[in-house]
């Protein structure tokens, strides 16, 4: 691949990913007060994390076990009010244990 | 700088997670052919993780900048709505050219933390961006100079630090507002779907997770419509919660 084609590539991938994340943010700036727009992005994060931890975090370290460990780790750690790091850290030790024994 | 310096701490866990992704990015983009520089430049310019992986192995082959540009819309058309909504809690001063530079920054983990926030300041936002950009610059570098340094068992662990980071806010909220329990099933339903039915398979990650998130807030903001207050004073109903512990203390004493 010549440079021409590369930076051309380039732009295409960093441009098009950069307008499409600064574009709603700059251009819609008023309060949005309809009730259900306002509950569905209330929801909107909830469903995103979900959906991109569920099920593929089980499927994303090198067992499936060591995976579903990690993940009842951090859910006990959730349930109790942990912070994000001490949730993060604690799921992959649990992986990492759980990954010495098998 | 209190703002900077809390959202610098609140970006460590995402920062460590990067590692691990943009180490296998810079492993992966070398195999396809690119430079390492060029793998690097690619990080540093794009920030996100199926978007990049789709867009070097259309690198490979000459000529495909339009097949690129319509995968690239539909895998991070997600990040639009995650604008909208942090647009919402922007603070007065968080407008304008800082909109332009730091929306450069929205990425998935990045939002996840930023939405926790009652009223997200400028500088809360630039400090939480930091330590994963840096990760994600870095882990790139490592991943496409070095190859594979990293004990596999390492690399195996790190990959559960996004995926805790998730749980450790979806959670939480599980248990104040009944009705996101609700938005958890349906996700989790939808995405079980594209990931186990062959033909759904085939989907993008990226534009699966759109489809999967907006159809499960479409349903619970039509069944269960939050009103104002909810939706903007996480916090405050946390901590009138917590001081009315106080007066019930109070009483028994």
């Amino acid at each position: 691949m010549n440079n021409f084609q590369f930076f051309t590539y380039l732009l295409v991938l960093a441009g098009s990913t950069y307008l499409i994340r600064v574009i709603p943010f700059v251009a819609i700036k008023e309060k949005i007060n309809n009730k259900y727009a306002r509950s569905f992005l209330y929801y909107i994060p909830y469903a995103v994390l979900t959906a991109m931890t569920l099920p593929a975090a089980l499927y994303a370290t090198s067992s499936f076990i060591s995976a579903l460990a990690g993940i009842v780790v951090a859910i006990i750690l959730a349930y109790r009010n942990k912070s994000l790091t001490v949730v993060a850290i604690f799921a992959c030790l649990a992986v990492y244990i759980t990954e010495l024994f098998i | 700088m209190k703002n900077y310096l809390r959202g610098l701490k609140a970006g460590i866990p995402i920062g460590l997670g990067y590692l691990s992704v943009s180490f296998t990015f810079g492993i992966a983009a070398i195999s396809y052919g690119l430079n390492w520089w060029q793998a690097i430049l690619v990080s540093m310019t794009t920030v996100t993780s199926a978007g990049q992986f789709a867009g070097i192995g259309m690198m490979a082959e000459p000529g495909l900048y339009w097949q690129m540009l319509i995968s690239q819309i539909t895998i991070n058309i997600r990040y639009s709505f995650m604008s909208i909504s942090i647009g919402q809690k922007a603070d007065e001063k968080f407008k304008g050219i800082y909109r332009w530079l730091l929306g450069f920054f929205m990425t998935d983990e990045i939002f996840a933390v930023a939405s926790q926030e009652e009223s997200v300041k400028r500088s809360f936002f630039l400090g939480l961006s930091t330590i994963p950009y840096i990760g994600w610059s870095v882990g790139t570098a490592i991943g496409a100079l070095l190859g594979n340094i990293l004990p596999a068992r390492i690399m195996s662990a790190l990959a559960l630090a996004i995926y805790g980071m998730f749980i450790a806010i979806v959670v939480p909220e599980m248990k104040k507002a009944k009705p996101v329990i609700l938005a958890v099933v349906l996700a989790f339903g939808f995405s079980s779907m594209f990931y186990y039915i062959p033909l759904l398979k085939k989907v993008s990650s990226g534009l699966s997770i759109s489809i999967c998130a907006i159809a499960a807030a479409l349903i619970c903001a039509v069944l269960f419509p939050v009103s104002e207050e909810e939706s903007n004073s996480d916090k405050s109903s946390s901590l009138d919660k917590e001081s009315e512990n106080d007066k019930e203390v109070a009483a028994n004493e």
